[in-house]
């Protein structure tokens, strides 16, 4: 391509990506100083032409734009998304839960991407995944619970550490302090026994079966490796590297595990991020999210409306419901939070703080039937006739 | 008309005793409403200061008639002080924070300065509740505290332990809390939000009641001449009967047991007169048993006052039919007819220069009695603002009287500009501006072009009607809402108007491969909307001229437009065969010529519409509707051409087929006895993270789903492009081949929540299998085609799955209408502000540019600020 007409695009006034779009698809074509010039002219014109205007009630439309293919979508709440062995939630169910801002949602699944080699080794791959992997200590061992002597033996296999990367001395170490720490239940000693792999926990209360078998319970599901949220790790190859998905999900901890890279893993869980990474990965990961619900569903809608959705979420620095406990229900209008839900508690709570609505919103100034401020409603030129 | 004063603002505060009086015109202290004359009781609830209802009469304050008295206050003075329901939360607050002795805030200045910082910096944070611990002793006054219990609805009390260790639970009445509550000083109530020259505490315990204008609670005379009082006038009755025994019971010293009933029951009457759905508080019911719509329940909810009555309102000069289609009218009209013309009507003034051409509407009156005669006129409205009803007596008289400063309400005509909608409204695309259409029939005629945006079809649907009355709203309707502004939805940026259904396997059958025309074919396809002439002829033989189909498509296409694209038809062969495709699919248009390809769903359809996208960006909206409405002509000329049905036969398939589909599912049926028996065995490997049940139901899944894709394969290359079905499939006009298979060739396997049917008896669904069995039958495997007929077990299975999706509809369409409504709740307030940054009316800044790039999504190209390639083709005249 002629260097002299990729300067021009260079300097021309348009978006990145239009110029981009304007080298990629010229490279290979010939193209005279006529036909250029006749191109830019064009692209400028129609650059111009899709910018917004002012008064264009943005907001709505972005409203609407999601919320009408929303009776198009599946209420199917499990769907098996990429991997077969891993449930997500998808589909109208997934989009509200985005929307409502849930604390987690019903399904957190994690995408972890792996550094350098561990991403082009399934055995370098499956080692991070054991470090990640919430696993129980029944499964490093067999747990038999003693009547007569009132005790539990762990006898550990020491194969299963091995193919695991954990060595049994760990095990034994870390089994008591994981019961004492997570599961709050403290009436037992321990006796480790490294040389025979063995570990015998004796309740305090030598006279109680019902203590026993508690403490075998605490004994069986303590999770002695990986971390405690993620519940299952799957290893996949996909476009020529490891990746792990996991059912479950902990930002903090996962970065942590040395092998993980930090910059592409992803989780689904949306307020967690914010919280790990910042109000801004939030307001991406709110736009993400709901990006891929809907094209999974085969909706297409553009991006600048998930956008508004999730600035407005996102506006005051924590990530805010649409609704009633979030935007909508913290509005300064009183008009407008009664027209909404509990109308008559907003109403009643308006009085004893003497609120005043001064009626800049749409709702209240349809309730009080006058023009909104948007649109042809927000043009305040008058033309004064001639006197 | 003179412009309407504008509200600047609204303030909330509480009536005081003192101003409740103040804004009464009379005090009630009669119960009864009429008497035997069935005149208003002087001091009863009726009262004629209270405003009147009846026709005729005055009211005794204003002196207005009933269409203008706006009704006036009058109040109840109660015997004793009650709590307001909606209030307890905020008594219980302020009984715990409050000393019992001095009323002062239970907090040391230095603790609130603790709580809520400097003064200077103090914010909207206020003292709540838990900042002030239980039972401690007053800063102040040094006084212990007692625990305050709140019982529902209505009761307080006061616990502590006496000197013998026993608990003491004294009742509060609302007497006492309003004594305490009348001593918390100002400055302490500001620390707890509240606003003391507007509400003090003690307003919230009631001792004057203000009662409610006539005009709110208007009663109604039955047909028997019977008079019905509203919901809210019996209560009122209730509580001045309670109020007024209490009274009696009062001055005659009545012992304090009878005095607190009384209290109790005027307490109940004043609680659901105010909240009839209070917790813990049988609601107050009509005679009938129904129970009653009291204050709070006339404003909430859907149909209350704010949703109902004040954000939505029931409106004039609207109609609504059932809708059917006319493909050969522009998408932008809307036939309606003649009935529904002549009802409706559009105010226009008179001057000087219009004053015959109205007088001679007037002449006409309201009678219109066919589609060719002139428009009349229904009301003329005087200088006066009197409304005069046109009738054969009146009219001619009133046009001799016109002149200019009436108005006249004229019936509707051709071409009017009126808003058309079906609902559920869920974008903005649910009402257009449509320009009118006389028609015969009864209902509204529309293109089916525009049936995607209102998401409407023929089998009984109705739309609505609604004429603009004023200059401004028919000009915001033309600019704004007109159906040509909105082909392209602002939701993806491509057309949301477009072909459906037969509009696309019209124009492919036109359009695939090449086929010839004599003259008179080509004019009678196109005789709907010709070109000025003939283009030249593609070929001549033997002296006669042909041209060809894709010449015949190419004279409603926009003159030098250039494009290139796979259609719909396309199978994705790795390498494009372009000019040679088999299926006719690689689309190129060039300088206005449809060069090769068929035109399918994805030139002309709704959503997807290649061609009609550029028409649009290219030659504006006034060209891109009206190359919908040429090929929706074109589209049904062309399918009238050949004919195009479907039937029962068009499913058959030869003996050969069957064989090879009864083979296939046979094998099917082998492979999951098979595998089941792996299973059965313990030999089946389970994947990971699944049990071994999971992992077969998932093979036999798979192997059903195939065996059933299998059949579809050999049915469809059976069937081609000869079937009726296969074109309509192919083209994406309607339906799939998955329709298809189901009809040919296997139905293939029902399922619930994505699993086979397992529920039903012990161990098995139905009682014609055995117990355990997991074979294909046994889970809801539909053998059948739809056209050889299920069998009983089948039908049942079947019934199951289609109830699964019936009740998915009926959910999701509640869930996603509430998702809606909270999105829009929440962003109906944001607007492009002059400085380009998104702001809500108020001034917040959300984004600082739309969207990143101040690009407009319904004037984009699918979100690209610049169709660069449609730029470049369009310049280069090839493909980019």
């Amino acid at each position: 391509m002629d260097p002299k007409m990729v300067e021009v695009i260079d300097a021309a006034g348009i978006p990145e990506t239009t110029k981009n779009d304007l080298k990629k698809l010229m490279e290979g074509h010939t193209i005279s100083s006529e036909q250029f010039e006749q191109i830019m002219r064009q692209v400028y014109v129609e650059y111009k032409a899709t910018r917004v205007e002012p008064c264009e009630a943005v907001g709505v439309i972005a409203a609407q734009s999601i919320g009408e293919p929303g009776t198009q979508m599946t209420m199917r709440t499990f769907h098996y998304a990429g991997v077969a062995e891993i449930n997500v939630t998808l589909g109208l169910p997934r989009l509200i839960e985005i929307m409502d801002a849930r604390k987690s949602p019903s399904t957190p699944t994690m995408t972890i991407y792996l550094e350098g080699e561990y991403s082009k080794n399934r055995d370098h791959a499956r080692d991070v995944s054991w470090q990640i992997e919430a696993t129980r200590l029944n499964e490093f061992g067999d747990v038999s619970t003693d009547l007569v002597q009132m005790m539990v033996t762990v006898k550990i296999n020491r194969e299963v550490c091995e193919k695991r990367k954990v060595t049994v001395e760990e095990i034994i170490e870390r089994a008591p302090d994981k019961i004492k720490q997570k599961r709050h239940y403290r009436d037992f000693v321990p006796e480790p026994d490294v040389d025979n792999e063995l570990i015998i926990f004796y309740p305090k209360d030598r006279e109680s079966y019902q203590n026993l078998f508690q403490l075998a319970n605490h004994v069986r599901d303590v999770i002695v490796q990986g971390i405690d949220d993620i519940e299952r790790v799957v290893v996949r190859k996909e476009s020529g590297e490891y990746i792990l998905y996991t059912e479950g999900s902990n930002l903090k901890d996962v970065f942590e595990v040395s092998g993980v890279d930090r910059y592409r893993t992803r989780t689904n869980n949306i307020s967690e991020i914010s919280e790990v990474l910042g109000i801004e990965a939030g307001r991406n990961a709110i736009i993400d999210e709901a990006l891929s619900t809907l094209r999974e569903q085969g909706i297409d809608v553009d991006v600048r409306h998930i956008m508004m959705v999730a600035d407005m979420m996102c506006m005051e620095g924590e990530v805010k419901q649409i609704g009633r406990h979030g935007i909508a229900g913290e509005k300064e209008s009183v008009l407008s939070r009664a027209a909404f839900e509990v109308t008559v508690n907003h109403l009643l709570d308006a009085a004893v703080a003497n609120e005043s609505d001064i009626l800049q919103g749409v709702t209240e100034n349809v309730i009080v039937g006058q023009p909104i401020q948007l649109g042809t409603g927000d043009v305040k030129l008058i033309a004064k006739p001639f006197k | 008309m003179p412009s309407p004063k504008r509200v600047g603002r609204i303030e909330f505060g509480l009536l005081s005793p003192k101003e409740i009086r103040k804004m009464s015109v009379r005090k009630i202290i009669w119960a009864d409403t009429y008497d035997d004359d069935g005149f208003p009781y002087p001091q009863g609830l009726m009262d004629l200061h209270l405003g009147v209802i009846d026709p005729g009469l005055r009211c005794k304050t204003c002196g207005n008639k009933a269409s203008d008295c706006p009704g006036h206050f009058g109040h109840i003075e109660l015997a004793k002080p009650v709590t307001h329901v909606g209030y307890t939360r905020l008594i219980r607050k302020l009984l715990r924070v409050s000393c019992r002795e001095c009323s002062r805030l239970l907090l040391s200045p230095d603790e609130v300065y603790k709580i809520l910082g400097p003064e200077e910096e103090r914010n909207t944070d206020v003292i709540t509740e838990k900042d002030v611990k239980k039972e401690r002793i007053c800063p102040h006054c040094g006084a212990q505290q007692n625990k305050v219990n709140f019982e529902k609805p209505t009761t307080f009390s006061e616990i502590w332990t006496d000197e013998n260790g026993r608990k003491v639970d004294h009742k509060l009445t609302p007497a006492d809390i309003r004594s305490r509550l009348e001593r918390i000083p100002d400055e302490d109530l500001r620390l707890l939000g509240i606003n003391p020259d507007v509400a003090r505490p003690e307003w919230t315990l009631i001792t004057v009641l203000p009662v409610p204008p006539v005009t709110m609670r208007p009663s109604i005379i039955l047909e028997n001449g019977q008079r019905s009082e509203d919901d809210l006038t019996h209560k009122l009755v209730d509580i001045i009967r309670i109020n007024q025994r209490f009274k009696e019971n009062q001055d005659a010293g009545a012992p304090q047991l009878i005095i607190e009933d009384l209290w109790e029951l005027l307490q109940y009457h004043v609680t659901t007169y105010m909240d009839n759905e209070v917790a813990g508080c049988p609601p107050a019911r009509h005679r009938s048993g129904r129970p009653l719509k009291t204050i709070s329940q006339r404003l909430k909810g859907k149909d209350g006052r704010f949703r109902g009555s004040l954000s939505g309102k029931r409106v004039n000069f609207s109609g609504r039919t059932v809708i059917s289609p006319d493909p050969n009218m522009s998408i932008g009209q809307v036939g309606i007819p003649l009935s529904i013309a002549n009802e409706m009507s559009v105010p226009i003034r008179v001057t000087p220069f219009n004053i015959e051409e109205v007088r001679a509407m007037v002449l006409k009156g309201p009678v219109r009695g066919s589609l060719t005669e002139p428009c009349g006129a229904n009301y003329a409205i005087r200088p006066d603002n009197r409304r005069v009803r046109l009738n054969e007596l009146t009219c001619e008289t009133v046009a001799e009287q016109l002149e200019p400063g009436w108005a006249v309400d004229r019936q509707l005509r051709n071409n009017d500009i009126v808003l058309f909608n079906r609902q559920p409204s869920l974008h903005r695309m649910s009402i257009m501006a449509h320009r009118i259409v006389l028609m015969n029939g009864r209902t509204f005629r529309l293109n089916p072009a525009v049936c995607p945006p209102y998401n409407a079809d023929f089998d009984g649907d109705e739309m609505n009607l609604h004429v603009p009355q004023t200059e401004e709203a028919r000009a915001e309707a033309h600019m704004l809402c007109s159906v040509y502004k909105n082909i392209l939805s602002p939701r993806f940026g491509g057309p949301i108007i477009g072909g459906i259904h037969d509009h696309i396997s019209g124009l492919f059958l036109l359009t695939h491969t090449l086929r010839w025309f004599v003259k008179e074919e080509v004019i009678s396809l196109i005789k709907f909307n010709p070109p000025e002439h003939l283009p030249k002829p593609g070929k001549v033989e033997n002296g006669i001229e042909y041209w060809s189909n894709k010449q015949v498509f190419s004279m409603i296409l926009p003159d030098g437009l250039n494009l290139v694209y796979h259609s719909s038809s396309c199978k994705d062969c790795e390498v494009c065969k372009k000019d040679d495709c088999e299926q006719d699919s690689y689309v190129q248009i060039r300088d206005g010529q449809l060069i090769t390809g068929t035109i399918d769903k994805k030139s002309i359809g709704a959503f997807k519409g290649n061609i009609l996208q550029r028409t649009i960006r290219q030659y504006g909206q006034a060209r891109g509707a009206q190359f919908i409405d040429d090929f929706t002509k074109l589209s049904v000329r062309a399918i009238m051409f050949d004919g195009f049905s479907f039937g029962i036969d068009d499913e058959d398939l030869t003996k050969t087929e069957y064989k090879q589909i009864d083979e296939g599912l046979d094998e099917a049926m082998r492979d999951v006895k098979r595998r089941i028996q792996i299973y059965e065995d313990g030999q089946l490997e389970p994947m990971p993270g699944r049990t071994l049940e999971e992992t077969l139901e998932m093979q036999i899944m798979q192997v059903l789903g195939k065996a059933r894709d299998k059949t579809g394969e050999i049915a469809g290359r059976h069937l081609g492009l000869s079937n009726s079905a296969v074109v309509m499939a192919v083209s994406g006009a309607r339906g799939s081949m998955l329709n298809l298979t189901q009809m040919a060739g296997c139905i293939g396997q029902q399922a619930v929540r994505g699993e086979r049917i397992t529920r039903g008896y012990e161990d098995r669904t139905l009682p014609h299998f055995k117990r355990g069995d997991r074979g294909a039958p046994a889970h809801g495997f539909v053998r059948n085609s739809y056209k050889s007929g299920l069998t009983p077990t089948e039908f049942f299975f079947h019934a199951i799955g289609g109830r699964e999706g019936l009740v998915d509809t009926a959910v999701r369409t509640s869930q996603s209408g509430y998702l809606q409504r909270r999105m829009i709740n929440a962003l109906q307030d944001l607007k492009v502000a002059y400085d380009m940054t998104v702001r809500t009316t108020g001034g917040r800044i959300i984004q600082f540019q739309y969207g990143e790039d101040g690009t407009d999504p319904s004037k984009a190209c699918f979100g690209d600020p610049v169709d660069v390639r449609g730029v470049l083709e369009n310049v280069l005249k090839e493909e980019v």
